[in-house]
Parts: structure tokens; sequence; C-alpha cells
């Protein structure tokens, strides 16, 4: 018997199974068609249908039926152009007429994995709840026994060292005439020790974001040095930097990024010979919060022109980076051996450092670098970081949540008294909710010397639409409809450089406002409060102990 | 807040020039407590300078684990000291208040400085844990030279309840505290002054960053690293820790406490040294409002202040004696014919410095290194 799906349409999805339901209004709507041309998944499309209507002309009503052909908007149920919610469609309409809407009751995940292929997307975890760091509050407020300080008129210095610092007991020192002076007769490796923002910029690549973005963000970043005396600095992320870039005296800004498929470094190294300036540090990638034991993935539609150059590969294809670095078989050896080859390129005066998820086995990482007297930080990326692209199984369910992570870290480095030793940097998820400084700043209390941002900056500085109820998070397919992360002309014209640059800048200020409204009534300006635990506290009980802080209710 | 009040002299003096000093500034003070610290000895410890000297409070039953405890060390009791009590109201009386001079076990006599100073501490802190739980044995110092003196009450009534009017207790330098208890709980052990191995301090203020500090100072695996009952003990740490394990100049103890901008530090001859000190020693970067009164072991006095100088200080005198006070009524008080417009009133980069013999008062400024 012949089965009658054709026509019953039984295995087709139903626009309830859609994550995000176009409401169209035919009344408003005056058939311009720009929502249709802009739509980044053509997810909606004009469609013609055949209508009937009752009219009645006439006195008397002599109702009768008339048929006639209208034009619409019609969402797609091929699950290949599902609608993502961006909501460019709505951006662009100027009638108000149509707008997405997050369908809560949607099937999605059973259905996209079409043709085997398991769901894949860009952005960050789909958890939309708080993260712990939302949950932590500061509690220890100066009042009457000690005076708070003016956020606005006192001096502050939110600054942070990155790089491996000496204790003391270890200085290469002397006493001439009653002064202490520096023994240079001693031989001492003194490690360089760069002075930044304790925000900073963290690792995107030029391919994942698009030119236009990644410029906007070097360009603010310039601006906030060089103008505002911020020395916000920012990770290259895998896969090189533009050679006028290197070869300029802003190189002293960037960090230079080495991941496990060594996209970029060719041009890296071959112009290192030009370079007028050392780059702020180098970060080898070990790991990434938001896929952690992933590798990298810049996708085949991504690889245009302008990244094949940088990246020193073939257009078109897709390129992989291992899980891992193939020359890694140990942690005493191989990324000892990488930290050292990485410093010596450099004449070791530029800081190295390693970048890993967010583990249950950091504090073993953590155990080796200590001892390894080249590593210049550790940086840690919690499970809500954000990426180009990933499986959504790895997104939504592996890592580690960066707060107990840092913590623990910071605890195991007090014990044996090195937490000013071997600077810890904290990434994933802050800002995930909009507040960026209370979470860099919960951090910082809990004992990260720095901390790193992606999507918050994409989100501010960029306008993008990505947020944890999967809105948008089509970053891999190179659609992105702001313009961020995609390497098509027609998208990433959309997005203007000067823009960017200018909202980086107004973020840094506002955020720089309101770490000193945060510090100012704790009574802290001299130093970033590094391990402050007694100024944050929690009205979760488990996350109090955890984190061995005050629980307040 | 606080009341501090500091003298030097090349003269013994009574104690009591200090409390009636305090008594001048209780405005600033509740009279919830008083420390004493007494350096460069008179009267009866004179010519016992070279032994050090025990001091606390104890229960009955307390000295007899103190003694059993020091015996068994083969510590021996030179002379002990004691306060004659008179009874008053509102001060509640422990059994013995002591300062017991010791000579050392003779397997130590011939041992060099450093092996008597360790072991005076490790002694200092087995009784303090011996006696922490049931608070039968409270051990402020075992130094020579150095005679603490704290309890709970009015500075002045205090003064009465020791006798300290009576007494011909004398020093050359002399610490004093009048407390106000804040946001911890009245424990003896966290009344100022505080002292570790020949260095002494009184701060008056709050310390905003101590955790941070305290962890770092906890993790220097130096056993008098513990304690902190009070935020302000850490003071007297980073000046011991700076000086005494790091052997810094003193100065450098005011680079520790409030680090010099970059763009100041450029301006330092010593400029690669203060930034390296900056760095390595963030952790122990003060914050908050605090004026620390210190003295170092030979007889150096000091005052600094928090970068922002959020906290009254002043210094004046006359050459042979200073007083380091909180308010200028305490000087008044203690050395009513100066020249009042010389006394200084120490700024935020400033450490106001009176060597041993109270000769002058120099003030070295940290913008000049």
């Amino acid at each position: 018997m012949e089965p009658a799906a054709r026509l019953d349409h039984n295995h087709e999805l139903a626009i309830k199974d859609l994550p995000y339901i176009v409401i169209w209004r035919d009344d408003r709507c005056k058939r311009c068609g720009r929502c249709t041309a802009v739509c980044p998944m053509l997810s909606i499309e004009p469609t013609v249908v055949v209508k009937r209507a009752v009219q009645s002309e006439g006195l008397t009503p002599e109702p009768k039926t008339v048929r006639y052909t209208s034009t619409i908007v019609k969402q797609t149920t091929n699950i290949d152009r599902y609608c993502i919610g961006c909501g460019t469609c709505s951006l662009v309409c100027p009638n108000e007429a149509i707008e997405p809407e997050y369908n809560p009751q949607h099937k999605f995940n059973f259905h996209k994995n079409k043709g085997g292929h398991p769901y894949r997307r860009g952005g960050r975890r789909n958890d939309p709840n708080p993260s712990t760091l939302d949950r932590l509050r500061f509690t220890r407020i100066s009042m009457l026994t000690d005076p708070a300080l003016d956020a606005g008129r006192h001096e502050f210095r939110i600054r942070t060292y990155l790089g491996r610092i000496l204790p003391a007991e270890e200085l290469p020192l002397k006493m001439v005439d009653g002064k202490l002076s520096l023994d240079k007769t001693s031989g001492k490796f003194i490690p360089p020790v760069r002075e930044i923002y304790p925000i900073m910029i963290g690792s995107m690549s030029i391919g994942a974001l698009s030119p236009t973005m990644w410029e906007g963000l070097a360009m603010g970043i310039t601006y906030l040095n060089e103008v505002e005396g911020m020395p916000v600095v920012m990770c290259s992320g895998e896969g090189g930097m533009p050679h006028r870039l290197l070869k300029s005296r802003f190189i002293k800004y960037f960090i230079p990024q080495i991941a496990s498929g060594y996209f970029g470094w060719d041009e890296i190294v071959r112009t290192v010979p030009l370079m007028v300036e050392d780059p702020c540090a180098i970060e080898i990638k070990y790991g990434q919060g938001a896929k952690p034991g992933d590798g990298g993935l810049l996708m085949a539609h991504k690889v245009l022109k302008l990244i094949s150059e940088i990246r020193g590969v073939p257009m078109g294809v897709d390129l992989p980076s291992p899980p891992t670095h193939q020359t890694q078989y140990s942690i005493e050896e191989s990324v000892a051996k990488m930290i050292q080859s990485m410093s010596m390129a450099w004449g070791f005066r530029v800081p190295v450092y390693p970048k890993i998820s967010g583990t249950r086995t950091a504090k073993a990482v953590l155990n080796n670098l200590v001892r390894n007297q080249y590593a210049a930080a550790l940086s840690i990326d919690g499970e809500d970081g954000g990426t180009g692209a990933a499986y959504a199984v790895s997104m939504d369910t592996m890592g580690h949540p960066i707060a107990s992570n840092i913590r623990e870290c910071y605890l195991d480095l007090v014990k044996y008294g090195q937490q000013n030793n071997l600077p810890l940097i904290a990434s994933g998820g802050i800002g995930k909710k909009g507040n960026l400084a209370a979470n860099a700043a919960a951090l910082f209390m809990l004992g990260a010397s720095a901390v790193s941002i992606g999507k918050y900056i994409m989100q501010a500085a960029a306008w993008c639409f990505g947020d944890e109820m999967n809105r948008c998070n089509v970053c891999n397919l190179g659609k992105c409809p702001r313009g961020i992360t995609t390497q098509d002309p027609k998208l990433y014209r959309r997005l203007d450089p000067d823009k960017v640059a200018e909202r980086v800048v107004e973020v840094f200020k506002s955020l720089d406002i309101e770490l000193k409204k945060i510090f100012a009534p704790m009574g802290r300006s001299m130093e970033l409060p590094i391990g402050m635990s007694d100024g944050i506290s929690t009205d979760d009980a488990a996350i109090a102990e955890r984190l061995n802080i005050n629980f307040v209710c | 807040m606080c009341r501090l009040a500091a003298i030097t002299s090349n003269e013994y003096f009574s104690p009591m020039e200090n409390i009636i000093a305090l008594e001048t500034m209780k405005e600033g003070h509740d009279g919830s407590g008083m420390g004493l610290i007494l350096k460069t000895l008179g009267g009866e410890f004179e010519e016992l300078r070279d032994y050090p000297i025990l001091s606390g409070i104890c229960s009955k039953n307390g000295l007899h684990t103190l003694d059993e405890y020091l015996n068994k060390l083969g510590f021996k009791l030179k002379y002990a000291w004691t306060p004659r009590v008179k009874p008053v109201r509102g001060i509640a009386h422990r059994d013995y208040y002591f300062a017991r001079v010791y000579d050392y076990p003779d397997v130590f006599k011939d041992r060099s400085v450093k092996e008597k100073e360790d072991l005076l501490l490790q002694t200092r802190l087995s009784l303090r844990k011996l006696g922490e739980n049931d608070e039968s044995i409270i051990v402020f110092s075992f130094y020579p030279d150095i005679l603490t003196l704290k309890e709970v009450g009015d500075p002045l009534e205090l003064s009465e309840f020791f006798g300290l009017d009576r007494s011909p207790l004398k020093a050359k330098i002399i610490l004093a505290q009048g407390r106000q208890n804040t946001n911890y709980a009245i424990n003896m052990y966290a009344c100022h002054p505080f002292f570790i191995q020949g260095y002494g301090s009184m701060t008056n203020g709050e310390n905003t960053a101590f955790v941070p500090i305290r962890e770092f100072l906890m993790s220097r695996g130096f056993p008098g690293y513990i304690g902190y009952n009070s935020d302000s003990e850490v003071f007297c740490h980073i000046l011991h820790y700076t000086c005494k394990e790091l052997g810094y100049p003193l100065t450098y103890y005011k680079d520790v406490l409030t680090p010099l901008k970059q763009s100041e530090i450029d301006k330092r001859t010593d400029s690669d040294v203060a930034r390296m000190l900056k760095i390595s020693l963030r952790p122990l970067c003060i914050d908050g409002p605090n004026c620390v009164i210190a003295f170092t072991p030979d007889g150096t006095c000091i005052m600094v202040q928090d970068a922002k100088k959020l906290r009254p200080g002043v210094v004046g005198g006359v050459s042979g004696k200073y007083a380091f006070m909180s308010e200028e009524c305490g000087i008044d008080s203690v050395i009513p014919k100066r020249d009042k417009t010389r006394d200084i009133f120490p700024m935020k980069y400033d450490m106001v410095i009176v060597r041993p013999g109270a000769k002058e008062v120099t003030v070295w400024n940290q913008l000049h290194g």
C-alpha cells in the first residue's frame, strides 16, 4: 500500500518542533522583502498562496466566495534552514511586521543530526541559569570602623601582572650604601613580567572572527592603551595575525596564541626578525572551556583569501586543530619544552603561558607549572566559555565551571606559598548575564590574577545576537548576521570596525568605573584584591562551603 | 578607632606618660583595652638586659604548666616581676600577670643570636598552644629587654589596676595603644602592640587587605607567622619579614606596605629594585586606613601611613625625647615644651624615623627613595 506520507506530511517537522517560530503579521507587512533577503538561514521565504474570502457587495447581503492570490512570508520547516531566532528580520522590517518567538517546547535536539552529522554550532553553552559567579555578593563593606573610599575621587590602581614572579627570597639583590640594588653579576634569570589591565580580551582568531570585527577589537585595544592609558591586552586566538600588526609597535598589546594546528605560525616565525616590539605574551592553547579535550575547527566556508594567507593554507578547506599538540606526550617534558622554546624565540623577554580547559585535573597541571621557571601563568577556561564551532554535545555537557576550579587552584598555591608566583587567569562565562565587573571582581577575590572575556565583548561591542536559549549561535556557519563571525564580505561589511572599536573603549571605561564602585566600598584601592575571600559571600551554603567563603542569608 | 601613644627617649620614663597621653586622646578610643610594650628597660630590668623576658598572663594551673614546661627545656628563672594589682571596678582580675626573666638553657648559652631567637620564638609558640584552649596561659613576648602588658579595660583604670603610677617600671621606648574593639571579639592576642623577634608595632586602622596578607605570611614557612586575631598583627610580621627575613633596609618597609605607581617608581634611583619588590611582594600591599607605629631591634622608631593617609598621626618632641601619637594633644601632655610648628604630620609618602637615643627626627620620602 502506498504510504500516506506524501499527503499528510507525516515525516516533516511541524513549526512547533522548531526552536523559534516566526510571527508574521499580514496586516502590517508591506511586502518589501527585506526580511526574506536578510535572513541568514533562509528560514523565511516569500510565497504566493491562494486565499478564500467571503464578500458581499450591494445593498442587501449577498455573500459569495471569492478566491485571490496573496504574497506571504512563510517559515520553512526544513531543519537545515531552521529559524535561529536572530531577529535580523525584525531589525530590517520597516513596519514591525515580523519577529521570531522562542518556542520552549521545541524538539530541535531530537532532529538536528541530519545525514548522521551531530549538531554543531558556535557561541555558548545553552544554559540560561545564572552561573556561580552571579550567585556571589560583595558583603565586606567598609562601615564606620574604616571609611569607604570614593570611587570618583580617590586614586585606584586596577592593574595586574602577567608573568612568572620571583619570590622575594630569590631576587638577585645586594646592598650598596644602605640601599638595595640589582646584582647584575648573579646570573639569575629574571622572568619578564607585564603590568596589564586585569581584564583581557580572550583568544578569538581572525578566521573565527571577521576581518572587521578583529580590526575593531584591535583598534579599540590600541586606543585604550595609547589614549586612555589602560593597558588592556588581547589574545590573537589560533591562526596568526596580520603581518602589518606583527611588524608594528602595537604588537606589544597583543598575545599571539599557538595552538595544536600551529596555523599562522610559519608566518609569525618568519616575521620575528622584523618585529620592532615584543608581543605582550605568548599563549599556548592546550584546551578550551567550551569544548574541553576537543580540537579547534575553522570550517571550510570561512577559509577565504585573507584567512588562507594569514594561516598559510589553501582556501576552502576545513581547518581542524587536533585535540592535543602532536608533540605532547608529557607535561614534565614536552609542555615544558614548548614553553621554553617559545620563550627562547623572543630571547626570554616574553612571558609564555599555557591555557587549559577547566578540569578536575587543573591542580595537577598547576603543580607542574609552578616547578617550571619559564611558565608565566596558567589560564583556565571554564565551561561557560564560547567557541566559534563545536559539537553541541561538547558544549552543553563537557567542562568544568570556572569558580571552583580557580578557587581550588588558588588555595593549592596558597598551601605551598606560591600564590604570587604563578598568576591564574580565569575565563569562561565572565559577564554571562551582563555582570562583567561583578563577575571579574568575584574571580579576583577567589584567587584569579586576571580574567579573560570573549562572548561578552562580542555582545557588548558588536551587538552579537547569541544567547543561552540557542538564539543565533551560528558562528560556525559563516552566516553571522551581524558580520562578527563570518568571512563573507557581504555579511562582514555590515559591521563597522570604528563602531566596534568605540564600543570596546566604552566597555572598558565603564568597566573600570564599575570595578572602582565595587572596590571602593570594600576599602580596596591599592592592589587588586586577589584572594580577598572575606569580601564575598553567597546565599547558597553548598557554594559557600566549596569555595571556602561566607554563607549569608 | 584606636589611639596610639609611643615615646622614645634617651632617658628612662614611666609608662604613665603614655597612658596619660592616651587619656588626653580619649575621645578617639572607647577604652576597651590597653596594650603596652616597653623596650630598653630600666629599673630592676636594667641589669638583666641580655636575658629573655617572658611576658604574659596565666591562671594558677597555667603557671604550673608554664614552670614545668620551661624547666623541662632548661630555662632558669632569674627574676620574676609582677604588677601590684589593685582591684578596680570593671576590670576582671586574672590570676597572674607576669614578666619573668630567664637564663637560657645551658646548651644554648654559646649558641648564635639566631638560634637563641628561634628557641625563644618556638618556646613562646608552644606556651601559647599549651594554654590556648582554656586561656590558662597567654604569652605576649619572650625576648630580651622587652616587657609586654595587656588587659581589657580603660587605660587609665588599667594603670591603677596594675599599679603603674606607683611602680618604678621604666623604659626608654614605650608603645601604648588604647584599643577600640571593633570587628573582632575581645581576645588578648588581638590587642596591640604586637611583637616578634625584636620588632614591635601597633596600628590605628583597619586593614582591608588582611586575608591575602595573612595567607601570604602564613605560607612563608616561618613558624612565628601565626595568630592574626587582629588584622593589624600583620603589620608587625611584614616588618619582621621585610627587615629580618629578607634583610632589607628599614625604609623598604614603606615600599612593601604602600608601593608606588610605576610612574613614581621610574623616578627613584633604585627603580628596578622598587619595581621588583612591588611585584614580588604584591600580596603584602596594605589597604584601608592605617597609621602604623613600630620599632626595630636596635630601637629605631617609625611612623608610616596608608597610601591615602586616612588616619591621624603626628610626631613631635625635642632632642632626646620624641612622641609618636595619634593626636597632637597626646604629644602636648608628654612634651609640652617643644616647638609645635616643627611637629610632623606624616603624609602618604613619608616614613618618620627616630633613631635610638631620640636625638633627632628624620622624614624619609618614598618618592625620593
